[in-house]
């Protein structure tokens, strides 16, 4: 079994009437890559915010390495941490590099290797360029090199693809999973479900300061048993046929939109949609079976 | 507590430091202070119907007269934004995840901007110095030097002020408020204040804690500190005639001074806990 990075037990946090946190467990395994989704209120960024040490919890504990993040141990285990924060804000008067080279030194991590960090976020070209005239992607990038420096073992990260383009998301997850062969575990947000599905090991979904559901997304989908998503492309003039064969098997509403018959249809269900649909051979052009996506768990756990 | 490192108070001040010298907010400063001294050192007595330099004492009372204005609200400008405007922009959070005490970041940030501080004093002040030091002999460039030293310190009370309403404000607005309404407190309504007690008790009434009062405002230690070493001025100023002499002790008042710089960071640093 693999060691856990991060432990959080019984972790609440009250902030006078409103208990914003509430009894969360929590255990993150070395070189997993763990994502944390909710809508904005759900006490993601304060569950974040804790196990960063920037807040005290109001009740429970949390341990990095075993260790308590406040207290004597912080600085060692901060010097383990790598953090990029929601909408991440640098100096506008310091330039790349300068801005990195700051945050290397509280770090004491060696300067040298802050160019290094920009070329690998994309950012070499604009390192003698000030901060004032980033872009937002840029800022992100920026903010990324700022979260590797010093070869963390933990790296936080809150929205951390929010500014990016495509190919800037896709090249940031490229390197995600390079520091996860290192074994670096990794914890991250994000409001774009789609994004994270395929890219998380594990995720939890939180809900008015609790954890709601955790696990893995393909157990998450079983676990809330949501329908699958059929849609069929028929030959013209066929659809009748294939309406006529659906209502035997008491599916929900099928509906059609140019040509395109969709239906949604319970897992256990299937096959026998399938076998039926092997009946109509020459009368189905194609058939795509959508899984529930991320969206749909999340609103069924979280309403 | 937990152990204080230095290097991360260095690289906080350094960053605070430098950004100042970076933005010209140094050489704006210090040409400010070049300017005005040496207006009042070659034209302070232009009412007299000369112009030329006269005498150290008149232009060191001339120049704290004016620093005395001046100095405070710099420094409350300064660093009335120092903790909330992080804070407001968005970027404490970051600067908090780093391996630093909140008391580290503090203390940094307070020794870089009091560095700008001192540094922008003593080129805008020393420049003018300097040129005196042709025609004024030892003791008196001691005299202007401690002025230039007092003004240092007194600035740094105030900077110390203005890092505690940095902590304790919610918004830059509500900050920037405080630091003003300190400045016109301090400045303009505290000496207002004690005479106008003075004048309606006719002074029968508290005539002996009244000097120990003069040490709740930094702004009058540092008048006593410079005006009390000068006979030739003494009489100009009517706060400086009541005071007695044995309180007027260099070494105590400077003392007062710095229970004036430590007090409002320690209040501070509690604070931002």
């Amino acid at each position: 079994m693999k060691k856990n990075i991060i432990e959080v037990n019984a972790v609440a946090k009250q902030f006078g009437e409103v208990r914003a946190v509430d009894g969360v467990d929590l255990a993150v395994q070395k070189g997993e890559i763990f994502g944390l989704i909710g809508h904005n209120g759900a006490g993601k960024s304060t569950l974040f915010k804790m196990m960063l040490g920037l807040l005290p919890v109001s009740d429970g504990e949390i341990r990095i390495h075993g260790q308590p993040i406040r207290g004597e141990t912080f600085r060692q285990v901060r010097r383990n941490i790598g953090y990029l924060p929601e909408n991440v804000v640098f100096y506008d008067n310091l330039t790349g590099l300068e801005t990195l080279e700051f945050f290397a030194d509280l770090k004491s991590v060696t300067k040298g290797r802050c160019a290094e960090l920009l070329d690998k976020v994309g950012l070499s070209h604009a390192a003698r360029r000030r901060v004032r005239g980033y872009s937002k992607g840029m800022r992100q990038r920026l903010g990324f090199a700022q979260a590797m420096l010093g070869k963390p073992a933990i790296l936080f990260l809150d929205e951390p693809t929010s500014g990016l383009d495509p190919e800037g998301i896709r090249e940031f997850y490229r390197i995600l999973w390079e520091m996860r062969e290192q074994g670096v575990t990794m914890i991250l947000t994000s409001h774009i479900l789609a994004e994270i599905q395929e890219r998380v090991d594990r995720l939890a979904i939180m809900k008015m300061g609790k954890i709601q559901a955790l696990g893995t997304v393909q157990s998450l989908r079983e676990k809330i048993d949501l329908p699958l998503l059929i849609q069929i492309i028929m030959q013209p003039g066929t659809l009748d046929d294939l309406i006529a064969a659906l209502t035997h098997l008491d599916l929900g509403e099928a509906e059609e939109e140019n040509g395109t018959v969709q239906v949604s249809c319970p897992r256990e269900k299937k096959m026998a949609v399938l076998s039926l649909l092997a009946e109509l051979d020459g009368k189905v052009l194609d058939l795509v079976v959508r899984e529930p996506s991320l969206e749909d768990v999340f609103l069924g756990y979280s309403g | 507590m937990l152990n204080i490192e230095w290097h991360q108070i260095w690289v906080i001040a350094s960053k605070e430091f430098w950004d100042r010298i970076r933005n010209r907010w140094v050489l704006a400063v210090a040409a400010v202070f070049t300017a005005f001294a040496l207006v009042i050192a070659y034209f302070g007595a232009a009412q007299q119907g000369a112009v030329g330099f006269h005498s150290i004492d008149v232009t060191i009372a001339s120049l704290v007269s004016l620093v005395i204005y001046l100095i405070p609200l710099i420094a409350l400008i300064l660093g009335y934004d120092a903790i909330v405007g992080e804070r407001e922009r968005g970027s404490l959070d970051l600067l908090l995840s780093m391996p630093i005490t909140r008391f580290e970041l503090l203390l940094g940030k307070f020794c870089g901007l009091a560095g700008a501080l001192a540094f922008s004093t003593l080129a805008g002040f020393g420049l003018v110095g300097l040129l005196l030091s042709y025609q004024v002999d030892t003791t008196a460039l001691l005299h202007y030097a401690g002025f230039m030293f007092s003004a240092i310190l007194m600035g740094m009370a105030f900077l110390s002020m203005a890092v505690a309403v940095s902590v304790v404000a919610t918004d830059r607005t509500s900050a920037s408020g405080i630091a003003i309404a300190l400045w016109f407190f301090f400045v303009l309504v505290f000496d207002l204040l004690l005479l106008g007690a003075l004048v309606v008790t006719g002074g029968k009434y508290g005539g002996d804690i009244f000097p120990y009062l003069l040490f709740l405002n930094p702004a009058d230690i540092f008048r006593i500190l410079n005006i009390f070493g000068m006979e030739g001025v003494k009489s100009l100023y009517g706060l400086a005639t009541v005071f007695p002499k044995n309180l007027a002790n260099p070494w105590l008042l400077g003392t007062v001074m710095v229970a004036w710089i430590v007090a409002p960071l320690g209040f501070a640093s509690w604070r931002f806990k």
